[in-house]
């Protein structure tokens, strides 16, 4: 079992805890906080097929880890800044309570 | 006679460097990264506490001086046992928790703050060759590091479960994050007149001189305004007087450490000043020159000496604002930092890059300069809400 | 598999798998900066010194934070009922342990006779910023325009909504 085999069958794994974590808890943060364990470990996979592929002077790998973690911290503002309106409108970030349209 | 007397002072400079290799030659060789780590790491972790222990009665002392009172002077001769006094107190002391309080949580917080603090020392080159770790992004490192300090403040303020101390922490927070910036963009203009993130080729760079004056990055105008800058960052970073709003103690007593006691707190303390060292020591690198000498002819003083001297002067001036300026209020403290810090960093930055690009003399100097005056006066009247050109006036409390 | 790796990986599934399933919300918070720490450590151990660096830098520094504040705007920081029980707790487990396995699956039949690379390559910062300024510059620049977009609009969507109707008695 190569390294490289390691590395993706971690990032793996993140992946699936993050999916349970967002399938699974009530609370918006949470389901915020699996979405970003997703994305991290998508990086994972990034680096490590730069590591261990191919070109590695092309530097791919790196450059779209270093644009996924500026695009996902954006996606953790704007969501965070949601769930807080949501909240102040309502009352509640239980999802299992914010099952309605109407205002 | 001078070859030899040369090469006796090169020897005092590397005396560390050359004792830590004669200790590696009699460990066997699988031991010996680990041995070598370990050498390196244990002075570092001994020097700085006890510069740590050396300064609270440098401040307490400076302090009262500059109060018209004695500071503490019955320890010892002129007080210089006044650390050993402080730390058999907080060993001794009762360590009180709160009931409500998150215990695992309100364990953890000192621990984190103590390992990022200490964590930073990794990349400060304190002599030539004598640095822990050169990284190929060093100052990032140093910045990451630092940020870690945020979520140590937030774990202790909100484990306690008190409203003084979580809001204390809320506070302290806003302000570490607010001043985050300007320091980060005041080191960039560093990374970009050296052209590498690390701090040993930043201080390579700057250990050249012409004629007797140095090539350090502080004789720059861009240098000089951003040295500022990051001063003013750094005592923010640190929670110092005057940008002690989340521990002011005449207010909110301690702050986000409120509910600590005993050994907790001595921690919490340690691991401010220790933050406050290493963010000067970052200073000194990018701009002071790190351990270079500052003339030409006082080479043969070893470059840790100078190092220490440069970061003891620091120090000395972190007191003296100490003991002058009274204290920001919040608000005053977020404006400044978001409306003239930020700002003025980014022009910086931009003074920079004019300066790489125009030839050497005297056309640069006054052209960057004019551009930074300019800004920073336009910028600090923005600050005062439509007094443009303002003939400035006082107000007297009646 | 060296023991640096196994250890690495071991505090990262720690930590976001505590992250997941604790019921304290702030603990969980603070269990996934100490998986996102794990993951930085991963990252310098494959040689990416750069991102590393920066993964402690915007997670550990920014949205751990965020998320705390977050928790604690929303009050949700009281362990009440609602928080421990999961009304798809069946269904979402398994789900996740049939993507693990379809993924795990594709990693070893994928990656088993494959070539890899051994000699650590040279991602040093120089080329890193050499590659942005040159190569990559246009999504340099998106991102740029994305992110100040992204928290503009975040700061206008959380902020209190003006009450216009409040009397400014004390001017």
């Amino acid at each position: 079992m190569s390294p490289l085999t390691g590395y993706l069958l971690l990032s793996a794994f993140l992946f699936s805890i993050g999916l349970a974590g967002a399938l699974t808890r009530r609370n918006a943060i949470l389901v915020l906080i699996g979405i970003e364990l997703m994305l991290n470990a998508a990086n994972l996979n990034f680096i490590a097929f730069w590591r261990y592929g191919p070109h590695p002077e092309a530097l791919t790998g790196v450059m779209f880890a270093i644009f996924s973690i500026s695009v996902a911290a954006a996606e953790a503002a704007v969501g965070l800044s949601i769930i807080l309106a949501v909240y102040r409108h309502s009352r509640t970030t239980n999802l299992d309570q914010l099952n309605s349209m109407k205002g | 006679m001078s070859g030899s007397l040369l090469a006796y002072a090169n020897d005092v400079d590397q005396i560390f460097v050359l004792a830590k290799h004669w200790l590696l030659g009699y460990v066997p060789g699988p031991l010996e990264p680990i041995t070598s780590a370990i050498l390196s790491v244990v002075p570092v972790m001994l020097a700085f506490p006890l510069l740590f222990a050396i300064t609270t009665v440098l401040e307490r002392k400076g302090l009262g001086r500059m109060q018209n009172r004695y500071g503490p002077n019955r320890t010892g001769w002129f007080g210089i046992l006044q650390p050993m006094a402080d730390g058999v107190k907080s060993l001794t002391k009762e360590d009180i928790v709160p009931r409500t309080a998150d215990q695992l949580v309100h364990y953890l917080a000192p621990v984190v703050m103590v390992i990022a603090s200490f964590l930073a020392y990794a990349v400060l080159p304190i002599g030539r060759n004598m640095v822990i770790a050169n990284l190929n992004a060093g100052v990032l490192f140093f910045f990451a590091i630092g940020s870690m300090v945020e979520l140590s403040v937030f774990m202790a303020g909100w484990s306690s479960h008190s409203k003084y101390s979580l809001l204390g922490a809320m506070r302290a927070i806003a302000q570490m994050i607010s001043y985050e910036m300007p320091l980060v963009l005041s080191s960039v203009v560093v990374i970009m007149a050296a052209g590498s993130l690390s701090t040993v080729t930043i201080v390579n760079l700057q250990a050249g001189y012409t004629g007797i004056w140095p090539h350090w990055y502080l004789f720059t105008p861009w240098g000089i305004v951003g040295f500022v800058i990051f001063m003013i960052a750094a005592t923010a970073e640190s929670n110092r007087c005057p940008f002690d709003m989340p521990e002011g103690e005449s207010e909110i007593i301690a702050g986000y450490f409120i509910e600590y006691s005993g050994f907790k707190f001595a921690l919490f303390f340690l691991a401010e000043y220790l933050g406050m060292f290493a963010t000067s020591a970052m200073a000194i690198t990018l701009f002071l020159g790190g351990w270079a000498a500052p003339f030409s002819f006082l080479t043969w003083i070893p470059s840790y000496i100078w190092f220490f001297a440069k970061l003891l002067t620091i120090i000395f001036m972190f007191i003296w604002v100490r003991g002058t300026l009274p204290r920001l209020r919040m608000d005053q403290l977020m404006n400044f930092a978001w409306k003239f810090m930020l700002p003025l960093s980014l022009i910086n930055i931009v003074g920079a890059g004019v300066w790489h690009f125009m030839p050497a003399g005297f056309v640069r100097w006054g052209a960057v300069s004019l551009l930074l005056i300019l800004s920073c006066v336009l910028l600090s009247r923005g600050l005062r809400r439509n007094k443009w050109f303002h003939v400035r006036t006082y107000r007297y409390a009646t | 598999m060296t023991i640096s790796f196994l250890l690495l990986a071991a505090i990262t599934i720690i930590g976001t798998a505590a992250a997941m399933t604790l019921k304290n919300l702030v603990h969980c918070v603070l269990a996934l900066t100490l998986g996102l720490v794990g993951l930085a450590a991963l990252y310098l151990e494959l040689g990416a010194q750069f991102v590393g660096f920066t993964q402690i830098l915007v997670y550990v520094g920014a949205v751990a934070i965020l998320a705390a504040f977050a928790i604690m705007m929303t009050r949700s920081a009281i362990p009440t009922l609602s928080n421990a029980e999961s009304s798809f707790r069946a269904s979402g487990s398994l789900i996740a342990v049939l993507v693990f396995a379809v993924l795990a699956w594709a990693v070893y039949t994928g990656t088993s006779k494959q070539a890899i690379l051994l000699a650590p390559p040279e991602g040093s910062v120089a080329q890193v910023g050499s590659a942005l300024m040159h190569h990559f510059v246009l999504p340099l620049e998106v991102i740029g325009l994305l992110l100040t977009a992204a928290l503009v609009g975040a700061a206008i969507v959380a902020m209190d909504e003006p009450r216009a109707k409040q009397t400014r008695g004390r001017q």
